[in-house]
């Protein structure tokens, strides 16, 4: 008798699956062409980054010096041309795609961890421990993002790790914000009472219910994030102080290539080109998915 | 004389505003016996809801007692609160917002079971929910639905079936009708009813519709700007009402009768601030019979005749 219960119960559960919401946002998102097109690119940017290992030795195709053919341009052999020290731009590019992809998203992750705790705690219970934890946060804040990240890689050193730390430390204020005010939009709901009413303990209602709702706005924001790390990344390598040579960092290329404008305009353009062309991606499927999870769209 | 389950002695609630105390609740005495329902009445921001709250501590109590069972539930610290909350449990007004959006029914419904680890096995644990779902006459294909595809009264449902699945004793139904179209209304009251019927359960009915706390309750407690003001048996306070509030509150329900008259008592004058109330009779601004006592004194929640409860200066 129980076992037939038993059997009756799971045809239950199986027979009216639930329809998941994700699937329904994912529905959204490919109605949405220009974010499709973000995606796509930006998937082979990913693609491109994690095979660079395989396409090219490091040693031989990016690092390695050949005076004998420096700057040529782009040809059938050397598709972006040569640089001042006869190394292959198209190589180098290619394998830029690493570091920055590995910066953008290590950052963007450290900070979303980090701020998510900050802001859900401050939001969540308030009081005194909103003001002191937000002012600070207002601090950080005052300070613009990139001057931040120079302070902190001109007293660390300049090297991939320290990079990614001044990232995630300028980044953390933004997300703690975000989520803070999210969780004040949803902690006055009743069904956050009535989880409370049911026995839930404060972690129990902050990541099963407060920050589920809330999620939306930190997902846009993370896909942004990357897009500005990834920028910022460039910029401190161009005033010198982001990847270290002859580490082939878009930023780094475009400093190195400056000199060369005037008579050899294609050492800048692949690596701007490189840069533009992630940013974009990621703005195209941030704007897209914000859209996609705003439920007033459906 | 039946068992005491709840016993609520000098109950106090107050909340810190920029221009002072709010006095939300203010010693505020009353015991529901087992099985027993008390509807709770008022004009809205009388502290209905906030009595109901401190009971289950949702709000913590500024002062007071809470008996349940003789243990005091002000006093628990968090492990025996969270232990205690399977015992007492909460229907909310709104039906809207008081489920979680990104949760199914199912999920709505085995969360408390989850949380108090009371069914360890899956399988048994979604047999208990369907159980719970039947019970609150939810069928069975809802299971796997989210809250924004059902309308209001299968909503309301799902808040009931939550706050059945721990099999609590004692319940606050924070007008569980009020946000729901009157047929279904009913259809969710005859429920309640049912349920308390199969059950024993015992109600704290909060409401502002009378003719909904007559048809339900044993004992009616009236409240005024936080205050008790009168308590008593259902009959007994529609029969025969004591303090002129509850006089004027029952000549307001309308007769469902074409062409009856009734003398209605209008009430005039504004209702007193609950900040930083003076220690006067609350109502004697709006009172018609109101004394120069009235302005000077407070007066006590007395008992005139077995389990009628009033307080006001002229029963004395």
């Amino acid at each position: 008798m129980s076992e037939n219960k038993n059997v009756a119960t799971v045809d239950v559960a199986k027979k009216y699956k639930k329809k998941s919401q994700t699937a329904d946002i994912v529905k959204r998102l490919f109605r949405n062409k220009s974010a499709v097109l973000g995606m796509i690119i930006f998937l082979c940017i990913i693609v491109i980054a994690l095979s660079a290992d395989f396409l090219f030795d490091y040693e031989q195709d990016v690092i390695k010096q050949d005076i004998m053919n420096r700057l040529q341009g782009p040809s059938s052999e050397h598709w972006f041309g040569t640089d001042e020290m006869g190394r292959d731009i198209f190589a180098r590019v290619l394998y830029g795609a690493k570091y920055s992809l590995k910066i953008g998203f290590s950052a963007s992750i450290v900070s979303l961890a980090i701020g998510l705790v900050i802001g859900a705690v401050a939001g969540y219970y308030g009081g005194w421990i909103d003001m002191v934890v937000m002012r600070i946060m207002d601090v950080l804040l005052a300070i613009p993002g990139t001057l931040l990240a120079i302070a902190i890689v001109a007293s660390l050193g300049s090297s991939v790790n320290n990079l990614i730390i001044a990232m995630s430390v300028s980044g953390i204020p933004g997300f703690a914000r975000i989520v803070r005010s999210s969780v004040l939009t949803v902690k006055d709901n009743e069904y956050i009472e009535a989880a409370r009413a049911i026995g839930a303990t404060d972690r129990t209602i902050i990541f099963g219910h407060v920050l589920p709702n809330g999620m939306a706005p930190l997902i846009v924001q993370a896909t942004l994030r990357v897009a500005s790390v990834i920028l910022s990344t460039a910029g401190l390598s161009f005033l010198g102080l982001g990847v270290p040579a002859p580490h082939p960092e878009w930023g780094a290329l475009l400093t190195n290539a400056r000199s060369y404008i005037r008579d050899y305009s294609y050492m800048c353009l692949f690596p701007g080109l490189a840069i533009m062309t992630t940013i974009l991606s990621l703005n195209l499927f941030g704007d897209g998915l914000r859209d996609a999870l705003d439920p007033k769209q459906k | 004389m039946s068992e005491v389950l709840l016993d609520v002695k000098g109950l106090k609630k107050y909340f810190t505003t920029k221009r002072g105390l709010l006095h939300a609740v203010d010693d505020v005495t009353f015991t529901i016996e087992k099985g027993k329902t008390l509807g709770v009445v008022g004009e809205s921001g009388c502290g209905k809801s906030t009595t109901g709250r401190a009971i289950l501590r949702l709000h913590e109590p500024t002062g007071g007692q809470v008996l349940f069972e003789g243990q005091d539930v002000a006093k628990l610290n968090a492990t025996e609160l969270r232990h205690k909350r399977k015992e007492m449990q909460i229907i909310f007004q709104d039906p809207f917002s008081s489920l979680n959006p990104r949760k199914t029914v199912s999920q709505t419904i085995e969360e408390p079971l989850k949380l108090h680890k009371l069914i360890p096995d899956k399988q048994k644990r979604l047999e208990k929910v369907l159980e719970t779902m039947e019970t609150v006459g939810l069928a069975e294909r809802y299971i796997n639905t989210y809250p924004h595809e059902l309308d209001g009264g299968r909503r309301q449902r799902i808040g009931i079936a939550r706050a059945l699945a721990l099999d609590p004793k004692f319940i606050v139904c924070d007008e569980p009708v009020s946000a729901l179209d009157v047929s279904i209304q009913a259809q969710i009251l005859n429920l309640m009813n049912e349920i308390q019927e199969q059950r024993g359960l015992t109600y704290m009915f909060i409401t502002h519709d009378l003719s909904v706390v007559n048809h339900f309750s044993d004992d009616i407690a009236v409240m005024y700007l936080g205050k008790l003001i009168e308590k008593a048996p259902s009959e007994v306070l529609f029969a025969n009402p004591v303090h002129p509030y509850t006089q004027a509150l029952l000549s307001a329900i309308p007769l469902p009768k074409l062409g009856a008259r009734k003398e209605r008592i209008l009430l005039k004058g504004e209702i007193t601030s609950p900040i930083n109330p003076a220690p006067v009779c609350r109502f004697a601004n709006r009172c018609q019979y109101a004394t120069d006592r009235c302005r000077s004194e407070e007066p006590q929640l007395k008992e005139i005749e077995t389990g009628h409860f009033v307080s006001c200066f002229l029963c004395e």
